[in-house]
């Protein structure tokens, strides 16, 4: 089980995996996601999932190296196995019941905004989709968005595409466009989903934003990813990981999201020093 | 030594317990546990058995302990329960076994956990030979306390029993919530071993519900499902500051604890390092926390809204946590966590309770005292007041017959409204006790096989 079979580095960060797993391939919908330990002392960690195909029993999902444990997971090759994986974990995205959505990806939560844009595409959903990136460098999924239709690249270089903002080019389109029943669907940054979400607020546009805090065991027991949605304590993990952008306390999530940047470092710094000693 | 006295419990160097997981209650000797079997009067009317959740035949095994014969003894054992180990350890046999003991009329009771626990933890382990299948297959879905003693009691009729855990490693909250110190985890591993060994198939990383649905495991050929998914979500109390940074489940810090072993110094997991920890709540998953927030390295006051004499917590649990030094703050309800600009606790504030009449069900009421507000500092706060149960393992599937307030319903065999579908522990009940769960998981096997057989004569 668990065995890794494709591996496709994206850019210098970002890789793509596709793994044996046939118990999450089974019902995979798009917005869910899989919690994986490459190793049997790592840490559990959430992964959204990018693409399941149920027959062969493959998932595949999107990682950018970023702490101790995608570093690990990243020193694991082809033909190797993960310890554990599990899910589809959440709920999936609703994607039926739009007529027009203009989905917004912002870096690595490309890798999320894909496979609903697809969903919605192939509900003949009238999509538009804009990704944004720091770099050109830094940019995934081009040429799979661009083959969905209507798409805009930005970066905050302007090293590729527009220069600018997600929100720049979303306040643009907005303004062309008839809101009434105008669905905005937004993954990436906490930062980028705040200022998509307020953006969208002063228009009454419905948002719909993929939260990503820290989670333990995914299935609700533990409460570490809980988010104030409405006021109203809310588990990313089972009544999530999409929320009503309007009413998600951004700075709260923001701040949890903190807690342990501390150990973080130190264990990514470690974790770097360990994989260098093994590839001498 | 009296009669009338039990034999003490041989503890854990106390500078030890307040820094390291190592186990606290160190068991008895050979000696101990020979004159303290010797105790046992060996009643006809066995009143300890029906103390039992699961019906040990207490006086049989206490006898062979008496006469030093420790294999006999554990054979007993592992006739009526699964788990002596655990149970040996984390039963509250103060209001079960224990409390229904005739040297307790005039004296301490036979400490009988005690003794359990030695004849589980001295016996030569046994060698099981597989019992031949008979080819029925049955899913088990959680593999903590209840879905275990159902799987022991199935495999030894020779069903094909498949177990399903949701999380990486298995044991549900033996593993994720009671700490090393109480319950090594070699002790649960073990456990589980010898029901593997006998036939049992676990297969953990699997989310009945998310991952495949209770329907589809009976369309593909279980005929019956055992629910044994656990006590859910864990509650917060609903006032403010409760996403403050320091602020935790109990449940959160003790899978950090336990399940990703940020005990360990080299753990990846991060563990909340707080100066001055708060705990909220009197159960055993309280103590649990307290104790595990104090080896850490903080000062750690538990925050109960009642008296010592009503805390749910097992009598030598808060006995321990005293002795170690976690201070306990009665008749106190915290209204407000207190926080800073980076969002980082610095206090609570709580009101004083008063207890009042006892209510319908016996217990006493509390209410406020009006303007008795006071504030503690701290950094740090875990809450452990329960849990509120989880829809997960029914999603995707017809669902069952379930209280207002989310539990299970089943009759006394733990059957749900759903033929071939029978429920036990934490999802029927709330949050409880190991045995109880383990109590019902047994019932529950019985009960489905004879459910299958009799099926299986009309056909």
């Amino acid at each position: 089980m668990f065995e890794i079979l494709e591996k496709q580095r994206l850019n210098p960060t970002v890789v793509r995996l596709s793994i044996q797993a046939d118990w999450i391939a089974r019902h995979a919908k798009a917005g869910q996601f899989l919690i994986l330990r490459p190793k049997a002392d790592s840490e559990r960690i959430p992964f959204t999932i990018f693409k399941a195909d149920k027959k062969a029993g493959t998932v595949d999902f999107i990682y950018q190296i970023v702490g101790a444990t995608t570093l690990i997971l990243d020193s694991l090759k082809v033909g190797d196995t993960l310890c554990d994986a599990v899910g589809p974990l959440g709920k999936p995205t609703e994607t039926t019941g739009y007529t027009k959505a203009i989905i917004v990806g912002g870096g690595v939560g490309c890798a999320i905004a894909y496979p609903v844009a697809k969903a919605m595409a192939d509900q003949s959903v009238d999509i538009t989709t804009i990704t944004g990136f720091r770099s050109r460098d830094l940019v995934i999924l081009q040429k799979e968005f661009s083959a969905l239709g209507r798409h805009t690249l930005c970066s905050d270089d302007g090293s590729c595409g527009i220069h600018g903002l997600v929100t720049d080019v979303l306040a643009k389109q907005i303004e062309q466009k008839d809101t009434g029943d105008l669905l905005v669907f937004c993954v990436g940054p906490l930062a980028m989903m705040r200022a998509v979400s307020n953006l969208t607020k002063t228009h009454g546009i419905k948002t719909l934003c993929s939260m990503n805090p820290l989670m333990i065991d995914g299935t609700g027991m533990c409460g570490c990813c809980r988010l104030s949605v409405n006021g109203r304590m809310r588990f990313a993990c089972v009544d999530g990981p999409d929320f009503d952008g309007h009413q998600v306390d951004f700075d709260e999530a923001i701040a949890r999201l903190r807690l342990y940047g501390y150990k973080e470092r130190q264990d990514y710094e470690h974790a770097c020093k360990l994989l260098e000693v093994n590839h001498e | 030594m009296s009669e009338l006295k039990r034999q003490v419990m041989p503890l854990l160097d106390l500078k030890q317990r307040q820094t390291t997981y190592k186990e606290v209650a160190l068991g008895y000797t050979q000696e101990q546990a020979t004159s303290e079997a010797k105790r046992c009067l060996n009643c006809k009317h066995r009143p300890c058995m029906k103390g039992c959740p699961v019906e040990i035949e207490i006086p049989e095994f206490i006898g062979f302990l008496a006469n030093g014969d420790i294999d006999s003894a554990y054979g007993v054992l592992r006739r009526n329960t699964s788990l002596p180990a655990v149970c040996g350890r984390v039963c509250p046999q103060e209001s079960q076994c224990e409390k229904y003991c005739v040297r307790a009329i005039k004296g301490e009771s036979v400490a009988i956990g005690r003794l359990e626990r030695f004849a589980a933890d001295h016996a030569k382990q046994l060698d099981y030979q597989k019992v031949a299948s008979n080819g029925i297959e049955v899913a088990i879905i959680g593999s903590g306390p209840a879905g275990l003693a159902c799987a022991g009691e199935l495999i030894q009729y020779g069903y094909q029993v498949t177990v399903f855990e949701a999380l990486h490693a298995l044991g549900g909250v033996l593993t994720y919530g009671i700490p090393e110190f109480r319950l090594p985890k070699t002790i649960v591993d073990r456990e589980i071993e010898t029901l593997r060994q006998r036939g049992v198939n676990f297969v953990s990383n699997v989310v009945v519900g998310q991952s495949v649905t209770i329907d589809e495991l009976l369309e593909e050929g279980y005929q019956s499902v055992f629910v044994a998914s656990g006590a859910g979500l864990p509650r917060f109390m609903n006032i403010p500051g409760e996403n403050l940074l320091g602020v935790f489940s109990a449940n959160e810090y003790l899978t950090r604890i336990n399940l990703m072993k940020a005990y360990q110094p080299n753990s990846s997991t991060p563990l909340f390092a707080g100066k001055k920890m708060i705990v909220v709540g009197g159960g055993n998953v309280a103590m649990d926390a307290a104790r595990s927030a104090l080896r850490q390295g903080a000062e750690v006051t538990i925050v109960y809204r009642r008296s010592l004499i009503e805390l749910p917590a097992r009598a030598e649990e808060v006995e321990h946590a005293k002795e170690e030094g976690i201070r306990f703050e009665l008749l106190s309800n915290p209204i407000e966590i207190l926080g800073n600009q980076n969002k980082e606790v610095t206090g609570v504030r709580l009101v004083r309770m008063q207890l009042g009449e006892p209510d319908a069900s016996g217990r006493k009421s509390v209410t406020e005292i009006p303007d008795s507000r006071f504030e503690i500092a701290c950094d740090g706060v875990i809450m452990a007041i329960g849990t509120r149960l989880s829809d997960l393992a029914f999603a995707g599937s017809q669902s069952v017959e379930k209280e207002r307030w989310g539990g299970i319903i089943v009759d006394q065999d733990g059957l749900t409204s759903r033929e071939y579908i029978y429920a036990g522990g934490d999802v029927v009940t709330g949050s409880a006790t190991v045995i109880l769960a383990m109590g019902a998981g047994k019932a529950a096997a019985k009960a489905m096989m004879k459910k299958i057989s009799e099926l299986r004569k009309t056909r």
